[in-house]
C-alpha cells in the first residue's frame, strides 16, 4: 500500500440524517467486508504496538487486524474475545479516539487505524455466522462467586471467572440482563439484539443469570456468603440519578435521563401503545447536561417526534464531556446547543406540567479541580426558555442499597466503594467491586478493564483460601 | 416465569392472586412491594404485598382491574404464568409495639393493610381498624380485618354500608388517644385522613405507591416531596409520615400519564379484551 493511501482511513457509512431522525435503527452502519479488509491493510503491524497499551483490556489489536486482512473474520473475532467478552458492544460505544486509536502510529501523519470499526465488523460477522462457544475446560469447579449487576463490569468479571472454572451466579435487579447497555444506551447506538447476544454468550459459557433479584433487598452480601458463596463481586453501577435541586423539578414533564432512557430503551416506550409503557414527549425539549447520556436523551427526543430539542450545558463546546462523534451526530441531526447556559427553575402550568425553564447565562472563569474552566453565572442575565419537556442528564451516583446493607464496606463521600486498584478488593473480605460503583459514572470499557482486574483478584483470593486446584 | 397458584375475586373487579415465588416469599415483610411484568411487552407495575405462604412458597397481591395491565392480569387464571416478578422491594412498614394503633384501609388496599395489621397485632398492639370502600360492593377483607381488631369500623363513600364517609373519624380521634396511625388507600383518602390527624400531631404513616418504573432507585419517577426533601418512594419508602408529604404535588404527579393510561385501557377493552396475547 502506498504511503499516501495509507494516510486515509475508510469512512463508515451512516444512515442518512433525514431518515434516521425518524427511526430508532442504528445510525452507524458498519463496514462491509471489502471496506474492512482495505482498512485492515493500512495497519503497520508494529512489533511493539502502542495501540494495545491504550486498551484497558489488552486486546491483541494487530493480531486481530491481521486476521481481518487475511479475511479470517471469525478468527479475528475470536482473537478479540480472548480478552474482551463484549466486542460488538465495545466496537460501538468505546471512546477509541481516546484509547487505542490515540496511540496508533498512523495517527501522527494521517488517520489512525479505525480499530473500533474493525472490532465491530469482526464481531458482527461472527454473530451473523453463528457464535461458537469455546470448549469448556472440564477443570473442577474451585469456587462459587456471586456477581451483583449484569452491566459491562459484571459481564466481564463473570465471563473471566467462569472460564477459570468457577461456578458463577449473576444477580440482576431488572427483568433483562445487560445493565446500562440495555436500559441506558439507545437502540440507534447499540441495538439491544447485540446486547442480548452478548448476554446469551455469557450464559452459554455457564454463568447462571438470575434476573429480578435486587441484592440489598432480597439478600444481603452476608447472606450470600452464608449461602455458600466464596466471593462476591459488586458491579451495581451508578444508577441513582442526580437532580439539580431547583424549583419545579418535580413537575410533570421533568424526567431524569435515567427515567427517560429506561422508558424508551428498556421498556420500548417509543412503541407505545403496542408496548405497555408510555413515554410523553413535548414539542420543545430541553436536555440539561453535556455528556453522552445527554446526547442520547436529546437524540431519542428527536426520534420520538419533538420539534425542537436543546442541549443546555453550563460550559462551552470545548468542555463538552460527550464523545466528539456523539456531539457531531447530535448537531447533524439538528439538536440545538445552548451553551454557557444553566437552568435556575422550572415553571409549571395549572395542571402541574412544565411550560418553561428559567436559565441564566454563564461565562468561564479560572480552571477548577477538574481542570476545566469553572462556569460563573452572569448577573441579571436570566431568561426563559419555552419548553414542555425537560430531561436532567447531569450525572448519576451509585445506588446506595448494597452499601447501606453491608457492614464493613467502606465508601467515599460520593457513595462509591473503596477498592484496591490492583485487585478490585474492597475493605470487606471476599468482596470485590468494579465499574461505575467504584469510579462513578465512567465508560463501558473502563468498567470492563476493572472487571478483568477484579476477576483476577477473586481467582487469586479463592485459590489462596482453598488451595490451587 | 412465575405461576399464578390461586385466584379469588374479592369484590367487583378486585382480585387476590397468589404467585409462586419462593425466594421472594421468604424475604417479604409487611409494607414491601413487588413489581410484576406480564409479558415481554408489559409495563412494570408495583403491587404491595398482601401476605406470603412460606410452606407453598407464594406471594399474595391484590389488585383492582382498572388499567390495561391489571385488566390483563385479571384475565389470567390459576396455572397461568406471568413473565417477571421482582421483590421484595421498598422498606418494610414499621410494625413495632406502639400501643394503640389506628389503621385505615380503602378498597383494594385493605388486603395489604391486613398483612401489616397482623404483624402489628403479633407485636402486641391494640388495633382500631377502619375498613372503607366506595360502596358495600367494594368492601375487601372486611371479615379478616375484623377478626384481628380490638375495635372495628366500616365506612362507604355512599353510606350503603356502615358510616357514610370518613367524617366519623373526627369523633374517634377526639375521644381516643392513639400512638400510631397507618393509612393505606387511594391518595385522596390518605390525604383526608392526614388532615384529620394533623391537629393532634399524630404520626400518620401513608404508603405511596406513586408511579414507579424500576422500583430500585434508578429512575426517580416515584419522587415525592417529604418535608423539604425530594424522596424516592421506592428507596426511601414506600411508607412515609403523611404529615410531611406534599399531597398536592403527589396528586399531580400521579395524573401525569392518565391520558396514556386511559387510551391503553380503552384500546384493550375495544380490541384485546378477552384475547390473550401469545
Amino acid at each position: 500500500m502506498d504511503k499516501e493511501k495509507r494516510k486515509h482511513g475508510i469512512p463508515m457509512a451512516k444512515q442518512d440524517v433525514l431518515d434516521r431522525i425518524h427511526n430508532f435503527y442504528e445510525v452507524a452502519l458498519g463496514y462491509n467486508e471489502e471496506e474492512a479488509v482495505i482498512e485492515a491493510e493500512r495497519c503497520l503491524q508494529c512489533p511493539n504496538p502502542l495501540c494495545v497499551k491504550g486498551c484497558p483490556v489488552d486486546i491483541s489489536i494487530p493480531e486481530f487486524i491481521k486476521e481481518i486482512k487475511e479475511k479470517n473474520f471469525v478468527a479475528a473475532s475470536q482473537k478479540i474475545k480472548e480478552k474482551n467478552s463484549l466486542p460488538a458492544v465495545c466496537g460501538r460505544v468505546c471512546p477509541q479516539e481516546n484509547q487505542c486509536q490515540k496511540f496508533c502510529v498512523l495517527g501522527k501523519m494521517g488517520d489512525p487505524i479505525s480499530i473500533g470499526r474493525l472490532e465491530r465488523f469482526a464481531s458482527d460477522y461472527e454473530r451473523k455466522e453463528g457464535v461458537s462457544i469455546p470448549e469448556k475446560e472440564t477443570a473442577p469447579v474451585t469456587g462459587k462467586v456471586a456477581i451483583i449487576g449484569s452491566g459491562p463490569a459484571g459481564l466481564t468479571t463473570a465471563a473471566d471467572l467462569v472460564k477459570l472454572g468457577h461456578e458463577v451466579v449473576m444477580f440482576e435487579s431488572l427483568h433483562s440482563a445487560g445493565g446500562v447497555l440495555m436500559y441506558g444506551i439507545p437502540e440507534f447506538r447499540l441495538p439491544k439484539e447485540i446486547v442480548q447476544t452478548e448476554v446469551d454468550y455469557i450464559k452459554k459459557l455457564g454463568v447462571d443469570v438470575k434476573t429480578n433479584y435486587t441484592i440489598g433487598r432480597i439478600y444481603t452480601i452476608d447472606e450470600l456468603f452464608a449461602d455458600g458463596f466464596d466471593a462476591v463481586f459488586v458491579g451495581s453501577g451508578a444508577g441513582l440519578p442526580n437532580f439539580m435541586g431547583i424549583d419545579g423539578e418535580n413537575l410533570g414533564g421533568v424526567y431524569s435521563a435515567n427515567e427517560f432512557l429506561i422508558r424508551v430503551n428498556l421498556m420500548k416506550g417509543y412503541l407505545f401503545p403496542e408496548y405497555d409503557t408510555p413515554i410523553r414527549i413535548g414539542k420543545n425539549v430541553a436536555v440539561i447536561g453535556g455528556g453522552n447520556v445527554a446526547m442520547d436523551s436529546a437524540r431519542c427526543s428527536l426520534r420520538l417526534g419533538a420539534e425542537k430539542v436543546y442541549i443546555v450545558y453550563r460550559r462551552s463546546r470545548e468542555e463538552l464531556p460527550a464523545r466528539e462523534e456523539e456531539a457531531e451526530n447530535a448537531e447533524e441531526e439538528g439538536i440545538i446547543f445552548k451553551l454557557l447556559t444553566n437552568p435556575t427553575k422550572f415553571i409549571g402550568d395549572e395542571t402541574g406540567w412544565v411550560k418553561g425553564m428559567e436559565c441564566i447565562k454563564m461565562e468561564l472563569g479560572e480552571p477548577d479541580a477538574s481542570g476545566r474552566r469553572r462556569p460563573i453565572p452572569i448577573k441579571d442575565s436570566e431568561f426563559i426558555m419555552d419548553v414542555d419537556t425537560a430531561i436532567i442528564a447531569i450525572g448519576q451516583t451509585p445506588n446506595p442499597l448494597i452499601q447501606r446493607t453491608t457492614e464493613g464496606l467502606e465508601t467515599t463521600r460520593w457513595g462509591t466503594i473503596v477498592t484496591q486498584e490492583e485487585s478490585g478488593a474492597t475493605t470487606k473480605e471476599g468482596v470485590y467491586a468494579a465499574g461505575d460503583v467504584v469510579s462513578g459514572a465512567a465508560t463501558v470499557i473502563s468498567a470492563m478493564g476493572q472487571g478483568k482486574t477484579a476477576a483476577k483478584g477473586i481467582h487469586e483470593y479463592i485459590e489462596k483460601k482453598k488451595g490451587p486446584k | 416465569m412465575y405461576e399464578i397458584v390461586t385466584k379469588q375475586e374479592l369484590a367487583t373487579n378486585i382480585y387476590l392472586i397468589e404467585i409462586a415465588a419462593a425466594d421472594v416469599a421468604k424475604k417479604s415483610k409487611p409494607g414491601q412491594f413487588v413489581i410484576i411484568r406480564l409479558d415481554d411487552k408489559g409495563e412494570r407495575v408495583p403491587l404491595t404485598i398482601a401476605g406470603v405462604d412460606l410452606s407453598r412458597g407464594t406471594v399474595a397481591v391484590a389488585f383492582h382491574a382498572v388499567g390495561r395491565t391489571t385488566k390483563k392480569l385479571a384475565k389470567l387464571n390459576t396455572g397461568e404464568l406471568i413473565m417477571d416478578l421482582s421483590g421484595p422491594l421498598g422498606n418494610p412498614a414499621e410494625v413495632s409495639n406502639f400501643g394503640k394503633v389506628l389503621l385505615v384501609g380503602g378498597g383494594v388496599w385493605c388486603s395489604p393493610l391486613h398483612y401489616v395489621a397482623n404483624a402489628l397485632r403479633k407485636n402486641g398492639n391494640k388495633l382500631y381498624v377502619v375498613c372503607a370502600g366506595r360502596t358495600k360492593n367494594d368492601m375487601v377483607y372486611e371479615d379478616k380485618l375484623k377478626a384481628i381488631s380490638n375495635e372495628f369500623y366500616v365506612a362507604t363513600d355512599d353510606g350503603s354500608k356502615g358510616n357514610e364517609g370518613l367524617g366519623f373519624l373526627e369523633d374517634i380521634l377526639k375521644n381516643q388517644k392513639f400512638d400510631h396511625v397507618i393509612v393505606m388507600g387511594p391518595v385522596s383518602m390518605m390525604k383526608k385522613v392526614v388532615e384529620m390527624t394533623r391537629p393532634y400531631g399524630l404520626k400518620t404513616m401513608v404508603t405511596l405507591a406513586s408511579l414507579m418504573v424500576d422500583g430500585t432507585g434508578m429512575c426517580g419517577a416515584c419522587r415525592v416531596t417529604v418535608g423539604d426533601e425530594t424522596k424516592f418512594a421506592c428507596m426511601d419508602g414506600p411508607e412515609f409520615n403523611g404529615l410531611d408529604v406534599d399531597f398536592d404535588e403527589l396528586v399531580k404527579r400521579q395524573r401525569v400519564y392518565l391520558p396514556e393510561e386511559r387510551m391503553a385501557s380503552m384500546i384493550y377493552d375495544k380490541f384485546a379484551g378477552g384475547v390473550k396475547r401469545g
